[in-house]
């Protein structure tokens, strides 16, 4: 498992080749506003009679998985649904706060599906493939129809009918919500319409299960290998498709506000048997996190945004006030920096922008809080205004769940002392490339969620995670799905299929191989290095040298994993430092491509900042010449430089415009 | 800080299972609690011993996957999740008991994990409302008064973790199936199913083994979301107006 870089004629910068480019997304031709019913006529229809002999099998059930497993169990398809957790309902669909946007204008504030379009596109810095996010604007307001006939409690006015809210900075008011917990309440009605249809039969739910393999038949996907978590058992699960909808990447970085468990194997295993991952170092850094206290620290927790409506985000003038009670520093030494450098927007400056300054005042030396590693990464987000403006009470009724979740996690009174945030990864917008029917570029596999790439471009704007995971499951995969299914029946494969045997010996050798290492480091020091590199060279600031030495250091550290981990324990029954090994192998060769990416993308957008490519005041700038476009990698073999595929983005219905917050 | 621990460690279902104790002469109070655990098991890993297994994922308090009797209590001595639980909460050189949660209807996986799927199957018998996709109507057809929705909500912040079970001395799920009894209940769209809900929901919960509430509101104390007691009021008035089970 030791990396050779291929040194060929065609390798471009020493890294990568360039494959043939994607000119066909599937999308159907015509008005944007009509492509959608059109695909929907043209999909192919399965008869009722025909549907319970075809089976479908889905990895995660978030709120992208359970809608779908629901959905098609509901249709009458034969459904296996596959999760790591002790049971659906645990899916980190369920930690999502905000809300869910819907364009369904209740406020009549000028909203519409085609406002809704727009605005994603821009906030996604047209990056975004224009079709697709047009269908998600389209089918937003059935979802909250959905899901209000299930029983989501959503937060209602005193006349009974639905609150909204505006978010992330956009002029209507378009976000439904259910406190602060809407990720919680969607998930729940997603899982309690999976469990009646697994009561009614006709989905089989395998919890605690992790595929750690796809099979692929005839260059069709036809199922996966799985682990019993509890038994250790490798099992071979057979289906006519596949759907993965296994969630995004972010724990690459070790710390981020995802699960514990959240990972990319399922995605990973997928890439590296066909299907193509596209635009990898498209990730979210969300500005409002608790900071880390030390290297104990094992994720981070999010605070809502909307916390920068009143507090004031402030480190001292002088770093050696940094480490001074934050009271007793007087108000000329302390640098209200997003004020001072972005005067309009002042602390209101989009996520990636607040993110990107808080690590440069920490960088500088002047940040707060405990040092982790010699650097203090803090900045303080003080309420002390706000609370002399509008009184403590008032702070409490708008603010109350957030300040006791800081009180609790860091130990400090935040109507006292300032609270102190740092930036941490949260969302990963790249993720497994798909066409307009969210299939592939293996045939019979399917990728819905934050597990592909399609919807929000380079940056997604707030509450829309939710809204693209419920599309995809309720309304767009059940309807797309059935144009493949209409091709059945399937060739009958069985267990003894030479393609099955492979992967399952290929399985049975990757947990021999960690088990057999007997190396002297953990698990989790691996990640914990890898997420560091990532973090600091491929994470809000990326430069051409720290990602070459990012790609290095990579390899040398996936090199040591492979000869010096140790994994203690059996391969029978539960083992959870055998099932994080896994992981940790295929986020070591995640972390390097991601890195591959950002270094081909010479330029910035969205949550993706090359230091090279800024204007005169440092915002990010974008090059539509040369860059817009999807880069689809297709793996290029153990030690081999991955191949880009390109699919240039074509808009016929909005005009590309630079950002800009001035 | 030092930390003394004795923690519950089972090989399997099938292993009888032992308290062993630990040491742990270096935490940090910042630290959560379980991530005073990962410390040790980077510790009994560095020793070549297995490291303890426990649940968790969301580490926010929210997905309901952790869960563990700490000196006795369900989730410890706060109000909250143990992934949400730090060890500021306790003093330099105390001595914690760590076991799972103790129930027939939760059997030991391994040392702290558990088998929670009794909970999925009580949601199964009952705990949705039939609404195919697709078959919905607008939104705002059904007005629903605040405060109705305002109490469903409450009851609807119930993550599963069955920390109410493993606090009563009777192993009774009442607060649990209470909640999303009364999540339902108080929402128009669930009206239609509401009695064969409880009925069912109900035989599920005595048929795995779940002991019946006496009122004795453990559960309630320890439900890291501070779900009431009178959840199982409802339950309770639902059930008997649903007739004893008798009624189609």
């Amino acid at each position: 498992m030791t990396d050779t870089v291929t040194r060929g004629n065609d390798l471009v910068d020493g890294i990568y080749r360039e494959g043939a480019p994607i000119t066909d997304t599937k999308a159907p031709t015509g008005d944007i506003a009509d492509k959608w019913t059109t695909r929907k006529f043209e999909a192919a229809l399965v008869n009722p009679a025909n549907r319970r002999k075809l089976s479908v099998i889905i990895v995660g059930t978030g709120l992208a998985g359970a809608s779908a497993g629901a959905t098609l169990g509901e249709a009458g398809y034969r459904v296996k649904s596959f999760c790591y957790q002790d049971s659906p309902r645990r899916a980190h669909s369920i930690a999502a706060q905000g809300g869910i946007n819907a364009a369904k204008n209740y406020k009549g504030d000028g909203d519409s599906v085609h406002r809704l379009f727009y605005d994603t596109v821009k906030g996604g810095d047209y990056r975004s493939r224009e079709t697709n996010v047009y269908r998600l604007a389209e089918v937003s307001a059935d979802i909250i129809d959905q899901c209000v006939a299930q029983g989501v409690p959503f937060a209602r006015e005193y006349g009974g009918l639905l609150d909204n809210r505006s978010f992330g900075g956009v002029q209507v008011s378009r976000t439904f919500y259910a406190r602060g917990q809407t990720g919680q309440q969607l998930l729940i009605g997603a899982y309690q319409a999976l469990e009646r249809q697994i009561a009614a039969g006709t989905v089989e739910m395998f919890a605690r299960h992790e595929m750690l393999e796809l099979v692929v038949v005839d260059g069709k996907a036809r199922g996966i290998i799985a682990r019993d978590m509890v038994t250790g058992e490798i099992e071979t699960h057979l289906a006519d498709a596949v759907v993965l909808a296994s969630g995004g990447y972010g724990n690459v970085f070790f710390l981020s506000t995802n699960a514990m468990g959240c990972n990319v194997t399922a995605s990973w295993r997928a890439h590296r048997k066909g299907a193509h991952f596209a635009n990898p170092c498209y990730t979210q850094i969300h500005p409002t996190c608790i900071p880390q206290t030390g290297e104990h620290q094992s994720k981070l927790t999010l605070m809502s945004e909307s916390l920068r409506n009143d507090g004031r985000i402030w480190v001292p003038k002088n770093a050696e006030d940094c480490d001074k009670n934050p009271r007793e520093i007087p108000e000329e030494d302390r640098d209200y920096y997003l004020e001072r450098i972005y005067p309009g927007f002042g602390n209101l400056v989009p996520r990636d922008i607040a993110s990107r300054q808080a690590k440069n005042m920490c960088d500088e030396g002047r940040g707060v809080g405990p040092a982790v590693d010699g650097v203090r990464r803090g900045v303080y987000l003080d309420f002390a205004d706000a609370i002399e403006r509008m009184g403590e009470d008032a702070v409490r009724s708008k603010y109350g769940n957030l300040f006791d979740m800081y009180e609790r996690i860091a130990g400090e009174n935040p109507y006292e002392v300032p609270m102190r945030i740092y930036p941490a990864v949260h969302y990963t917008m790249g993720g497994l490339w798909v066409d307009y029917d969210l299939q592939s570029s293996i045939p019979g596999l399917f990728v819905t969620g934050e597990a592909n790439f399609s919807d929000h471009g380079a940056n997604r704007l707030g509450a829309s995670a939710l809204m693209q995971g419920l599309a995809d499951g309720y309304f767009v995969l059940p309807n797309t799905i059935r144009d493949y299914l209409a091709q059945g029946p399937f060739t009958k494969i069985t267990d003894d299929d030479p393609a099955v045997a492979e992967a399952v010996q290929g399985v049975r050798d990757r947990i021999e191989t960690f088990l057999s290492i007997d190396g002297t480091r953990s698990v989790d020091s691996y990640h914990k290095a890898l997420g560091k590199i990532m973090w600091e060279k491929c994470g809000m600031e990326r430069t051409e040298e720290g990602l070459r030495e990012a790609i290095e250091e990579i390899r040398a550290l996936r090199a040591d994993f492979w000869t010096n981990v140790r994994v203690l324990g059996s391969a029978e029954g539960l083992n959870q430092s055998l099932e994080k090994a896994g992981r940790v192998a295929d986020f070591l060769e995640l972390g390097e491509l991601m890195c591959i990416d950002a270094l081909h993308r010479n330029e910035s957008c969205g949550g993706h900042f090359r230091a090279e490519s800024q204007t005169e005041d440092g915002e990010a700038l974008r090059h539509d010449d040369e860059y817009a476009y999807v880069a689809a990698w297709e793996w290029g073999g153990d030690g081999e430089a991955p191949v880009l595929h390109k699919e240039d983005l074509v808009y016929d219905f909005i005009e590309l415009k630079q950002r800009s917050y001035k | 800080m030092r930390i003394a621990l004795k923690i519950w460690r089972q090989d399997g279902p099938a292993d009888d299972g032992r308290m062993v104790d630990y040491q742990l002469p270096d935490v940090s109070e910042d630290s959560s609690f379980l991530e005073m655990l990962d410390l040790l098991n980077e510790q009994l890993i560095e020793k070549g011993e297995e490291p303890v297994a426990f649940d968790s994922d969301c580490r926010e308090g929210i997905c309901g996957m952790c869960g563990v009797v700490i000196n006795g209590e369900a989730h410890g001595p706060e109000r909250t999740t143990t992934c949400q639980l730090h060890m500021r909460s306790f003093a330099d050189g105390d001595e914690i008991v760590i076991e799972p949660w103790r129930a027939d209807p939760f059997p030991v996986i391994k040392d702290l994990c558990v088998d929670r799927t009794s909970f999925d199957r009580i949601i199964q018998a009952g705990g949705f409302i039939s609404a195919n996709t697709g078959s919905a109507p607008d939104a705002h057809a059904t007005p629903v008064p605040k405060e109705d929705a305002d109490r469903a909500f409450m009851a609807a912040e119930c993550i599963g973790c069955g920390a109410c079970v493993a606090a009563c001395p009777n192993a009774s799920a009442m607060l649990f199936m209470g909640s999303k009894v009364t999540h339902l209940g108080e929402l128009p769209q669930g009206q239609p199913e509401r009695e064969a809900r409880v009925l069912q929901m109900t035989a599920q919960h005595d048929l795995e083994g779940f002991g019946g509430c006496t009122n004795l509101g453990e559960c309630s104390r320890a439900c890291p979301k501070g779900i009431p007691l009178n959840v199982i009021s409802q339950l309770n008035g639902d059930y008997r107006r649903a007739g004893y089970g008798g009624r189609d």
